[in-house]
C-alpha cells in the first residue's frame, strides 16, 4: 500500500537538526559524542522544561546545530515534554526553526518499544536517520540487531552507534545527508482510514502543519485529542466537526479510537522487531540477576540506605574542606583587593559586595558538583529508577513520587543542589511539588542559627532535644506542606508512577564528568548572576547611608587612645543601625514584635536573606562584637544581656525558640530562589515558595511565641 | 460479584489465576495476557503507549519491599507501576 505522505530527502545540507528518543535510549550521549564541548544550555518559553543546542560539524564542512529533544515515549503531547518535542518537529516552538533532520535515538537492547517513538518520527514528515544505539549491550544480551534488515522496513538510513563511546558518530553524520521521511507503514480498518482522510483533507484546507505531517497531525485530532487541544482553535469549525463526525462514526462501529493508534503501532513494531532481530546468541543478561539483589526484599533496603547514606555524607560533610576552602579564597582576595584599592566605597563595593557575593555563588559548587556526580553516576548505571521503586510507597502517603526521595535528602545539606536534583523527576507536576517543598527541609545553613541560639538560651539538659525538635518540625512541615499543596495546587491532576527500570549499564567517566561540569556552569551563569545582584543589593542598603557623624566619632576616639578595634565594632553597629536595612528593620519591628521579636532580630532576618546564616555574623555587627560566629561567647552574652528600651530583656528562650521557628520555617535564601526561578523559568513559582513559606513562618512563631506567653513561659 | 460456585472446581484448585482478572492480582513469576486497559483518558493512553495493549504478555517481576508498586516485564524491557494502576490492565491467563 502506498505511503499517505510522499517520501522527502533531506536538503543537501542539513543545517537545523534534531535529537530525538525515549528516556534511557541513551539520547543524550549520542549528543555528547556528536557535539563538542560548546553548548548552549536554556529551558523552552515557559516551562521547566530544558533546551540543549549544540555545533555539530558535518562530514562537508558545514556546521548544524543540534537540537537535544526533550525524552519521550510518544509525541500525541499528553504531557509538557511530549508537546514540547511535536512543537519542535512542526517547526511551532519559538526560536527554534523547524528541523531539516531528526535523528531517532532507538535503544537496541530495546527495540520494539523504541520503535514505537521512531516510527511516530517517520510520520512527523520530517526526514528521518534512525540511531541505532547500544548495539553493544544488545549484543552483550543476546538480542543483537541486524542494521541492514531495519534500514530496509524502514525505508531510512539506520547507523549503528555507541554514544558512550562516540563509535559510529561520524556514520551517523554522514548519514544525515540521506534522511528521508517514509510516512506511515500501517494500515487500520477500512472505515478509520476514510474517516482519517476526511480530517487529514480538513487539516490541509487549514494548514495548521506543514505539508508531509497532516497525517500524523489528522491522527492525533481523530484519535487522542482533547477539545482544548490548540489544532482545534487553529483548525477552525470545520475540522472541529469532521473529527467529531469521525470519532461517532468510529464509536458506533465499536472502535475504541485511544486504544487504535497503540494496539496497531505495537503491532507494527513486533513484526519490525521480528524482521530485524538476528537470532539470539541466547545468553541471559546479567540485568536480572543484579535485580534480584538490588531490588531483594531485605537487601534492597539495605543497600538502599547504605547508598542514600554515602550521598548524604558526601553533600553533607565531604562538601565542607571544599566550601570552607572556597571561603578561605573569597576573604583572601577580599584582602588581596583591599590592599590595592585601599579605603574608600569602591573598595567596599568591590569587596563586600561583589567579591563576597561570587563567593556566596561558588560556595555552593562543592555540594553541586558532588551530588550531580552521585546523581549522574547512579541514573547512568540504572540505580535511580530501583531507588524510586523502593521508596515510592513511602513517598507515595504524602502525594510526593519515588523520585522525590534524593532531591529531599539532599536538602538536609541544601535545598540549591536539591532542587537541581529533581531534574530526574520527568514529570512536571511532580517535580514542581517537591522543589515547593524541598526549602522546607533544615539545611545546614540554619544550623549555625540553631546552634547560637541554643547556645545562649537553652539550657545545657535540654540543648540535643532542642535540636532534635527543630529537624523534627523540619520534616513534619515538609511533607505536611506536599501533601497540603498537591491537594491545592495540583488538584485534578492524577500522577502515574509508571517508571521505567533500565537494564543496568556501566556508567562512562567522561559523561558523567561533562554532566558534572555542565550542571555546574548552568548554576554559576544562570543562578549565580541573580545571586551576585542581590548581594551587591544588599550590601548596598547595609552600606548607605553612611553617617559622616559617626565616622568623625570613632576617628576621635581613636585619637584618644581607645582600642582601635573596639571603636571599629561600635562604629559598625551604629551605622548599620542607621542604614537602609536598620531603618528597615525598625519599619517591620510592628509586624515582628508579637513573634518576639524586637528590630534588631529584623535587621538581622532581612540582611539573612543572603544567606540563613548571615543572621549570626549581622547580630554581631549590630550588637558591635565585630566578627563573630556561631560559637562566639561575646555574642551569646550581647544577646543575653540585650534590653528593650522598657528594661526588659531582648531575648528569652520564648523568643530564641520562636526565631528558631521562624528560620525553620521561612524561605531565607535568595540562592533557593534564584534556582527555583532558574529551574521552572519562571517568577511565579519563587514568588509563590517565598509568600507561602514566609506566612507560614510568621503562623508559626505567633502561634510558638503567643502560645508560650499564654502558657506563662515570659 | 464473582460467584465463586461458577467458577470449576478444577480452576480454584490450579492457582490464583482464576478469581484474578487484573495485573494487581498477579503473584511475582505469574504471566497474564492483557485484554484491555481501563482507567481515565490521560492514563489509559500512557500506559497503552508504554506496551499494555491488548494480546501482549506481561509477567510480574516483583513487588516493591511494601508490595507497592509491582515491577512488570512486557515487550522485553522492565516497567514498575503501582498497584492501583495495575488494577487497570485487564489481563486474560496465559
Amino acid at each position: 500500500m502506498k505511503s499517505s505522505s510522499t517520501p522527502s530527502e533531506a536538503p543537501a545540507t542539513a543545517r537545523v537538526i534534531a535529537l530525538a528518543g525515549n528516556p534511557n535510549s541513551g539520547k543524550t550521549s549520542v549528543f555528547n559524542a556528536l557535539t563538542g564541548l560548546r553548548r548552549k544550555v536554556g529551558n523552552y518559553p515557559g516551562v521547566t522544561v530544558e533546551r540543549r543546542e549544540g555545533r555539530m560539524e558535518l562530514p562537508d564542512g558545514h556546521a548544524a546545530r543540534l537540537f537535544d529533544l526533550p525524552g519521550t515515549y510518544s509525541l500525541y503531547a499528553a504531557s509538557e515534554d511530549e508537546r514540547i518535542a511535536r512543537d519542535v518537529l512542526l517547526g511551532l516552538a519559538p526560536g527554534i526553526p523547524r528541523p531539516d533532520v531528526v535523528i531517532a535515538v532507538v535503544d537496541a537492547s530495546n527495540l520494539e518499544r523504541n520503535l514505537y517513538l521512531a516510527t511516530q518520527l517517520l510520520e512527523s514528515g520530517v526526514p528521518v536517520v534512525v540511531a541505532l544505539n547500544m548495539i553493544d549491550i544488545a549484543e552483550r544480551s543476546g538480542t543483537p540487531v541486524d542494521a541492514a534488515a531495519l534500514e530496509k522496513e524502514l525505508g531510512v538510513p539506520v547507523v549503528e552507534v555507541v554514544g558512550r563511546t562516540g563509535q559510529g558518530a561520524e556514520e551517523l553524520k554522514a548519514a544525515c545527508a540521506r534522511a528521508r521521511t517514509a510516512g506511515r507503514l500501517w494500515r487500520m480498518p477500512r472505515l478509520v482510514e476514510q474517516a482519517l482522510g476526511r480530517v487529514r483533507e480538513a487539516v490541509s484546507a487549514a494548514g495548521i502543519v506543514h505539508p508531509g505531517a497532516e497525517d500524523g497531525e489528522a491522527l492525533r485530532l481523530l484519535t487522542y485529542a482533547r477539545d482544548e487541544d490548540p489544532s482545534f482553535a487553529t483548525g477552525g469549525e470545520r475540522l472541529r466537526e469532521v473529527v467529531r463526525q469521525g470519532r461517532a462514526e468510529l464509536e458506533q462501529e465499536g472502535i475504541d479510537r485511544v486504544a487504535l493508534e497503540a494496539e496497531c503501532r505495537y503491532a507494527l513494531c513486533r513484526s519490525l522487531d521480528e524482521k530485524a532481530r538476528r537470532p539470539s546468541t541466547g545468553r541471559i543478561s546479567t540485568s536480572e540477576r543484579i535485580d534480584k539483589l538490588l531490588t531483594h526484599r531485605v537487601l534492597g533496603p539495605v543497600i538502599f540506605v547504605l547508598v542514600m547514606g554515602t550521598i548524604f555524607q558526601a553533600v553533607y560533610t565531604w562538601a565542607i574542606p571544599f566550601m570552607d576552602w572556597i571561603e578561605l579564597a573569597t576573604r583572601w582576595a577580599g584582602h588581596a583587593a583591599r590592599g590595592v584599592l585601599g579605603e574608600g566605597v569602591l573598595a567596599d563595593l568591590i569587596v563586600d559586595g561583589g567579591i563576597a557575593g561570587v563567593g556566596n555563588v561558588l560556595v555552593f559548587l562543592p555540594q553541586i558538583c558532588l551530588l550531580f556526580f552521585f546523581l549522574t553516576v547512579l541514573d547512568d548505571v540504572g540505580y535511580l529508577a530501583r531507588a524510586a521503586f523502593l521508596v515510592d510507597r513511602v513517598m507515595k502517603g504524602v502525594g510526593l513520587h519515588g523520585k522525590a526521595f534524593v532531591p529531599l535528602m539532599s536538602s538536609f545539606a541544601c535545598a540549591v543542589p536539591g532542587i537541581m536534583a529533581t531534574r530526574t523527576m520527568s514529570n512536571r507536576r511532580d517535580r514542581l511539588l517537591t522543589m515547593m517543598v524541598a526549602p522546607l527541609i533544615s539545611c545546614s545553613a540554619r544550623l549555625p542559627v540553631y546552634v547560637l541560639l541554643i547556645g545562649a538560651f537553652v539550657p545545657i539538659g535540654y540543648q540535643g532535644l532542642a535540636l532534635l525538635s527543630m529537624y523534627l518540625l523540619s520534616v513534619t512541615m515538609a511533607l505536611t506542606a506536599a501533601w497540603v499543596l498537591k491537594r491545592l495546587l495540583f488538584r485534578g491532576e492524577s500522577g502515574t508512577f509508571l517508571l521505567e527500570l533500565p537494564t543496568y549499564k556501566l556508567p562512562s567517566a567522561k559523561q558523567v564528568i561533562r554532566t558534572v561540569l555542565g550542571r555546574a556552569r548552568i548554576f554559576t551563569v544562570q543562578a549565580g548572576t541573580v545571586i551576585l545582584a542581590i548581594s551587591i543589593v544588599l550590601w548596598f542598603l547595609a552600606y548607605y547611608p553612611r553617617s559622616e557623624e559617626i565616622a568623625e566619632q570613632a576617628e576621635q576616639r581613636i585619637a584618644a587612645g581607645e582600642n582601635p578595634a573596639e571603636v571599629a565594632n561600635w562604629r559598625d553597629g551604629l551605622q548599620i543601625r542607621q542604614s537602609y536595612i536598620g531603618r528597615l528593620g525598625k519599619g517591620i519591628e510592628p509586624v515582628i514584635r508579637p513573634l518576639g521579636f524586637d528590630w534588631r532580630t529584623g535587621v538581622g532576618i532581612i540582611s539573612a536573606f543572603a544567606a540563613r546564616e548571615v543572621l549570626v555574623s549581622t547580630l554581631g555587627i549590630v550588637f558591635s562584637v565585630g566578627e563573630a560566629d556561631e560559637s562566639s561567647a561575646l555574642l551569646r552574652d550581647e544577646l543575653r544581656d540585650a534590653k528593650r528600651p522598657d528594661g526588659m530583656p531582648a531575648y528569652t528562650i520564648l523568643s530564641a525558640i520562636s526565631l528558631m521557628v521562624f528560620f525553620v520555617l521561612a524561605c531565607q535564601c535568595m540562592a533557593t530562589l534564584a534556582v527555583v526561578r532558574r529551574e521552572t523559568n519562571s517568577l511565579r513559582w519563587p514568588l509563590f515558595l517565598f509568600s507561602y513559606m514566609t506566612v507560614l513562618a510568621y503562623l508559626g512563631s505567633l502561634a510558638v511565641y503567643q502560645g508560650g506567653l499564654a502558657l506563662g513561659f515570659g | 460479584m464473582l460467584n465463586m460456585a461458577q467458577i470449576p472446581l478444577g480452576a480454584r484448585i490450579s492457582g490464583t489465576k482464576a478469581g484474578c482478572s487484573h495485573l494487581a492480582c498477579l503473584e511475582p513469576g505469574e504471566f497474564g495476557r492483557v485484554r484491555a486497559v481501563g482507567g481515565e483518558t490521560r492514563l489509559r493512553r500512557r500506559l497503552l503507549e508504554m506496551g499494555f495493549v491488548s494480546g501482549a504478555q506481561v509477567r510480574v517481576v516483583r513487588f516493591a519491599p511494601l508490595r507497592d508498586p509491582i515491577e512488570v516485564e512486557l515487550h522485553g524491557y522492565h516497567i514498575s507501576l503501582r498497584r492501583a494502576e495495575a488494577r487497570e490492565i485487564l489481563i486474560d491467563p496465559v
